[in-house]
């Protein structure tokens, strides 16, 4: 009697989890089926299997809206940024566990009360200082916020992990004349393998899918990253149902086959800072 | 310290540094400075020099009825996310970490969402709304009703919340898996022997113990929820319609890039940043109090 009880509650609640797994996948699958559909399709009957299979919206996407494009500049963008917070947080990670000098508290409360800045409060001054320098609608003009954006919480989470790695290490070669350069490049970027692959995850990851910073600093479509490119097809082509769809699928698929083969170091970056360890 | 010689610190702080003054304090404290004054234009010339006047911006915050609106609606949807985000986040957390089988499967895919941008999600979830041929209507249709206008008044901004909050559940979810799991299991067994239930070791033992991690995570939710601004703005630009679904981010980018006003921008973006302080410290307050 009483295992059978047991037995019912299990049942119930794999039901539950599969339930929101469902609802998890199923708005993916859905316009994923209906990108391969001609738009009349879509409206008609969403929920059926193609009649009709077509690449035509996918040739849309690819022709009169180059997302070739926009993908380079995502690209270009998101690895300079990731790039950049990965060298910049190592190095000042390195400085606040290693030394110790004055003003090192006040760095370390700057990096910390720095956090609370929403991009809100920073956007416009850094607006009018990319618009003078004449940098409005280039890369750059992106990357170097975003840099700057992500760079605290990545020498936070670096800061931590770098104080577990014991001076041992660093010693034996430092003391054997290998200058601080040395030590930092083959012992200390080695040993933090781990950690940096976690500032890179979530400085790419919040680069590649933010779509505020990227709506003020590029107006020309021409060097439109995806997310921009994305809003752009919206509001001139929404009624487009197949070509939405494909859009859209051209910006899931890519994340979704990464997210398969790096979801546990993924799932790590973007929650680290909340769970420890 | 191991290394005496001081200089290469120049080199190892100054670039991050300086990436932190240029970009983030003085366009912060610069911010703070252009609410005062009248922004003619984004670059001062000789002929529009910025006019100083005071507190006018902050007066107008108290008589414009759209940021009445933007602050409701970021308020409400605080709440929600507290409610069902981590809620549910939590209960599925509880479920999953009950089972053997399939733990791995069900945190990989409640976690997929997150990893896609809110631009795609907002445009997926736009097609489901669509009052001509949307997944929603054709659901209507088929079982004989009228279809209906979800990004209408009355109905766009829970339509809005849905997709938000659904999409960011698998990331609180394995916060608390992960807390969950730090729970030493000596103290369940020693429950159930002690004759407690599976239901009365939630209320008992896993709430109190995961106190810690729900304070990390309403506080990242609320926090969250008045950055929001990719989603609704991808949805329902402008805070369609008539300005009824803006939170203080859309309004902010509105007011800011789409009219202009660069002055009460800078502004609006300062009332975020007094709600994000003042909602943290009451989070915190709350958390702190019930040790």
């Amino acid at each position: 009697m009483k295992h059978k009880k047991v037995s019912v509650g299990k049942i119930i609640v794999y039901l539950i989890l599969i339930l929101w797994a469902v609802t998890t996948i199923f708005p993916f699958v859905w316009v994923l089926l209906n990108s391969v559909k001609p738009s009349a399709e879509v409206l008609s009957s969403s929920f059926a299997l193609p009649k009709v299979f077509t690449w035509d919206n996918y040739q849309n996407v690819f022709e009169s809206m180059n997302i070739g494009e926009a993908y380079k500049n995502s690209l270009i963008i998101s690895g300079s940024v990731t790039i950049g917070v990965m060298i910049l947080s190592a190095m000042m990670s390195f400085a606040l566990t290693r030394y110790n000098f004055k003003g090192k508290k006040i760095i370390e409360s700057l990096l910390a009360a720095s956090l609370m800045f929403p991009v809100f409060s920073t956007i416009i001054p850094v607006f009018r200082m990319i618009v003078k320098a004449g940098l409005l609608s280039t890369n750059l003009a992106v990357i170097l916020p975003q840099i700057a954006g992500n760079l605290s919480f990545a020498t936070i989470v670096m800061i931590g992990f770098m104080r577990s790695i014991p001076i041992e290490m660093e010693e034996a070669s430092y003391m054997e004349g290998a200058n601080v350069f040395q030590v930092f490049i083959k012992i200390i970027v080695p040993l933090c393998k781990a950690s940096l692959s976690t500032v890179a995850i979530f400085s790419f990851m919040w680069s590649y899918n933010d779509l505020f910073v990227q709506k003020i600093m590029i107006r020309e479509p021409k060097k439109f990253p995806i997310s921009n490119l994305l809003e752009r097809i919206s509001s001139q082509y929404g009624t487009d149902f197949g070509l939405m769809a494909a859009s859209v699928t051209m910006i899931v698929l890519p994340v979704m086959i990464v997210y398969i083969f790096l979801q546990k170091n993924i799932i790590k970056g973007l929650t680290a800072g909340a769970v420890k360890g | 310290m191991l290394y005496k010689k001081k200089w290469p610190l120049i080199i190892f702080v100054i670039p991050g540094l300086l990436f932190m003054l240029i970009f983030l304090y003085l366009p912060f404290v610069e911010n703070i400075k252009n609410s005062f004054y009248n922004m003619t234009a984004i670059i001062e010339m000789p002929g529009t020099k910025w006019k100083f006047i005071g507190l006018e911006n902050y007066r107008n915050l108290f008589t414009d009825p759209t940021v009445r609106v933007a602050i409701w609606n970021s308020f409400k949807m605080m709440i929600l996310t507290v409610v069902f985000e981590v809620g549910i986040a939590f209960v599925l957390a509880v479920l999953v970490s009950n089972i053997k089988k399939f733990q791995q499967v069900f945190r990989t895919v409640y976690f997929f969402p997150v990893v896609i941008s809110a631009t795609a999600i907002g445009l997926l979830f736009k097609l489901f709304y669509n009052y001509n041929g949307g997944m929603l209507n054709q659901i209507l249709e088929f079982f004989g009703k009228e279809p209906v206008n979800w990004l209408g008044p009355d109905t766009a901004f829970a339509m809005i919340c849905v997709p938000t909050i659904w999409s960011y559940i698998g990331f609180y979810f394995v916060i608390m898996l992960t807390g969950l799991s730090d729970i030493s299991d000596d103290i369940y067994e020693a429950a159930s022997i002690d004759g407690c239930s599976k239901f009365k070791q939630v209320f008992h033992i896993t709430l109190p113990m995961l106190k810690p991690v729900f304070a990390t995570c309403v506080t990242l939710a609320v926090t969250g929820a008045l950055k929001v601004f990719d989603l609704p703005w991808v949805m329902v630009p402008n805070g369609a319609p008539q300005g009824s679904t803006h939170f203080l981010g859309t309004y902010m980018y509105q007011q800011t890039f789409g009219l202009g006003n660069y002055d009460y921008g800078s502004t609006l973006s300062l009332l975020i940043v007094v709600m994000g302080v003042l909602v943290s410290w009451i989070v915190g307050f709350f958390t702190k109090e019930r040790d």
